[in-house]
């Protein structure tokens, strides 16, 4: 496993895009997550040309919205997963996607370190986890996240620790839900 | 609300994949602006989602790719904050947004027996529609061919087996056979989606299913 993965704070990189327009900090993002995301699109199915126009959309997304990304609720890597996942839904031509309902939890101005720190850590344990599991089995989650498979095909036992995650944002809706009322 | 009949965990990783057809992409998205539950295993689905693409190969990106990007960006207009939809009524606000507003807003049409329906503009690969069922009557076409999702927005119907109220969603398949009814009190509105043409047990809707598109 590369360092930078462990010991980078996106996060904080993100804050400084938001906070200071930082283009040092953004580069950081872009080197990192760009090729990714190209990768990450032509698995998808598009040519190199396509993935590559589509990635750099895709981080000057996370430029222009990065007033809305919430470090407590999602790892950099997942956000940038669901700009990407919307992008290739639009450029892909697939079905439209409506999204949920937006609730009124907006990012804090100084999130809550911890709450950060979790949020990635908890990617990071499921990129091992993922990592560890039989080819098979990963190939097809895999798959499923690049578009490929149907909702028939899609395997409900995942053999990913994803009790953890849902449970701390349960609780941080709850939370939520207490203040509203 | 009281959510007893929760999505899937395939539907969910669908959804959060970005796999579904449109008609259950509404289904879904309306059912987690109603649920937390199923909001916070949609987040955990969604992180897989990032540990895929975080452990994922990379592609160089061209030299000149960082400046473009930046040209880009500040070529880019100001972020524009454009109102999101809200919740109407008994609608959450993705099903509000394809209606253009709360049930008042639906073009309804008769099934007779006080039953109606309105079929949304949805992909072809899986439609979908509303109903609305007074109370006592029969929910329309329970056997089912292909999957079928109902999820209920107001009121709330029931079978041998459970009763279905505001918020839980039935994921029924060719398994499923029988008629759920709606409940008594005020009429029950669904919004249920299928990816497959839906078959009829009563002989008068089955003339009427070609005219009824679905």
């Amino acid at each position: 496993m590369q360092a930078d993965k462990v010991e980078t704070d996106w996060a904080a990189l993100v804050l400084r895009v938001r906070d200071h327009q930082d283009k040092a900090a953004f580069a950081a993002l872009f080197r990192h997550f760009a090729p990714r995301v190209k990768a990450f699109l032509m698995k998808s199915g598009a040519d190199a040309g396509l993935a590559e126009e589509c990635a750099q959309d895709v981080m000057a997304t996370l430029w222009q919205k990065a007033h809305l990304f919430d470090p407590t609720r999602a790892s950099v890597a997942t956000w940038v997963f669901t700009i990407a996942r919307n992008r290739r839904i639009d450029a892909l031509r697939k079905a439209r996607r409506p999204e949920p309902e937006d609730l009124p939890w907006g990012p804090e101005p100084e999130p809550d370190q911890a709450e950060v720190f979790e949020a990635q850590q908890e990617t990071d344990k499921l990129g091992q986890a993922l990592a560890q599991l039989p080819d098979k089995q990963r190939a097809l989650i895999e798959r499923a996240f690049y578009g490929d498979l149907s909702h028939s095909e899609i395997a409900t036992e995942t053999g990913l620790p994803l009790g953890t995650i849902k449970s701390r944002i349960r609780l941080a809706l709850d939370r939520l839900r207490q203040q509203m009322s | 609300m009281t959510i007893r009949h929760h999505l899937s965990d395939q539907l969910l990783m669908a959804y959060a994949a970005g796999d579904l057809p449109e008609a259950f992409n509404l289904v879904t998205a309306t059912h987690v602006s109603l649920c937390d539950e199923c909001r916070a295993r949609l987040a955990a689905f969604e992180a897989v989602g990032g540990a895929v693409l975080q452990e994922a190969d990379s592609v160089e990106m061209s030299d000149a790719s960082l400046a473009a990007c930046l040209d880009r960006i500040e070529q880019m207009p100001q972020a524009t904050h454009r109102a999101p939809m809200r919740r109407a009524g008994c609608f959450p606000a993705p099903l509000a947004g394809y209606i253009g507003g709360g049930p008042e807003s639906v073009k309804w049409r008769n099934l007779g027996a006080g039953v109606k329906q309105a079929i949304l503009r949805t992909g072809r690969d899986a439609s979908a529609r509303l109903l609305y069922i007074p109370a006592g009557q029969a929910v329309p076409d329970h056997g089912h061919r292909g999957l079928e999702l109902t999820l209920v927005l107001q009121g709330a119907f029931r079978d041998d087996a459970d009763r279905f109220g505001p918020g839980d969603i039935e994921i029924a398949d060719e398994a499923v056979e029988h008629t759920p009814v709606a409940e008594a009190g005020p009429a029950c509105i669904c919004l249920a989606a299928t990816d497959a043409p839906l078959r009829f047990n009563a002989l008068i809707p089955r003339l009427a299913q070609p005219f009824l598109r679905i």
